[in-house]
């Protein structure tokens, strides 16, 4: 990347935050972002959504707050996450040190015709994001800055936001499974044990 | 549940005893997050849940981000509960496709307005789509009117929607809640 100001490529970002992921637990936000993180990876420690829009990061959070010790990162875009952006608030009075929700910002609606949205105009949800009282939030435009991110992600010693500005590009869709009941299986039983299935 | 149904018959300006009928119902069934827009009909309950140190209550800024929140409870092993008005499960609507598509348990408690003796004429119209917008979306729902019977049907509602991995409601009506106190409370 040899001009400072280039925006970053979602898929690089998105393979630095789950870079070594360890037991690291992924909620993806519908549409790219459920793509890049399946293009990182499937993994049965993803639970990746194909609707309810404005729940990625209230998911993350319930799941936060039912598994202290694991990691959850959410990973989503900034349509999805002005959807519900009232759940800063919640997240924030709730503080689960565990969580980080990271919006990679195109400041596009991507899958309807990368029509723009309100980030386009300046609205700045790391801002947002503090005034809620998520003191560990910040703008991330370098690759540095998302290794800084991935590391406090997995180090999860706060709950943590950024809002990562992107290029507005159209990647090939990679999908991981649409069965919703496969994705809820799969994922409680690798983190809860076979026992998950017995429930 | 006899209890409820004594005071009722002996007592009637007892303090109603099915809040914390409820509360225990809950606890037995394993709820540990509490995902709560408050409502007066509700304000027993929660301070119950306030007090206890095993369960966590949540404070949504809207209802649906409780259906995700507890979405994300079941994919870590907790089981919740979400407290919310009629009013509430307008907001809820699209979200709701998360738990039903998912098959996860969903356990809703909603205190109904728009519904018998309302006086606020704006209740009406989200009070009587409550029911049908539910079940529109596949949830389960059960209406009590008898303060005596809130608490099996909250048994019921938790069973149903734990075993069998389905989003459930229990609808507690006007006439459990008393109409009536909502003006009562207005002149004070």
């Amino acid at each position: 990347m040899t001009n400072p100001n280039a925006l970053l490529h979602r898929r690089d970002v998105v393979n630095e935050l789950v870079r070594d992921r360890g037991d690291l637990l992924v909620i993806a936000g519908l549409g790219a972002p459920n793509w890049d993180v399946s293009a990182a990876g499937d993994h049965p420690n993803n639970f990746p959504l194909w609707g309810a829009m404005g729940g990625a990061s209230m998911i993350g959070l319930g799941l936060a707050l039912a598994q202290p010790r694991r990691k959850v990162l959410v990973i989503t875009g900034d349509g999805e996450m002005l959807m519900n952006v009232g759940s800063l608030a919640t997240i924030a009075v709730e503080a689960p040190k565990n969580l980080t929700i990271a919006v990679l910002d195109n400041e596009r609606f991507g899958e309807t015709g990368m029509q723009k949205t309100p980030t386009a105009s300046g609205v700045d949800l790391a801002a947002i994001a503090v005034a809620c009282g998520i003191r560990t939030s910040r703008i991330v435009r370098t690759m540095a800055e998302v290794t800084e991110l991935r590391d406090l992600a997995h180090a999860g010693r706060a709950t943590a936001f950024a809002q990562i500005k992107i290029s507005a590009e159209a990647l090939v869709f990679v999908m991981p499974p649409a069965d919703g009941v496969i994705l809820t299986s799969r994922f409680r039983q690798s983190v809860l044990g076979d026992e998950a299935l017995f429930n | 549940m006899a209890d409820a149904a004594k005071s009722r018959d002996e007592a009637p300006a007892a303090l109603p005893t099915w809040p914390d009928e409820i509360y225990h119902v809950l606890k037995e069934a394993g709820i540990r997050q509490v995902a709560m827009v408050p409502d007066a009909g509700h304000s027993r309950l929660i301070r119950r849940f306030e007090d206890d140190p095993q369960t966590r209550v949540v404070t949504l800024t809207t209802e649906e981000e409780g259906v995700a929140m507890l979405a994300g409870a079941w994919l870590g092993g907790e089981r919740g509960v979400l407290l919310l008005q009629s009013s509430g499960v307008g907001n809820c609507i699209n979200m709701l496709s998360l738990p039903v598509i998912c098959h996860m348990p969903l356990l809703m408690i909603v205190t109904m307005r728009g519904d018998w003796g309302e006086f606020n004429p704006w209740q009406i119209p989200m009070g009587q789509g409550t029911r049908p917008s539910l079940e529109a979306m596949g949830v389960i729902v059960t209406k009590v009117d008898e303060p005596h019977l809130v608490a099996s049907a909250v048994q019921g509602a938790a069973n149903l929607a734990f075993n069998s991995w389905k989003p459930a409601a229990v609808l507690i009506g006007q006439r459990v809640l008393g109409a009536k106190n909502f003006k009562e409370l207005a002149r004070k």
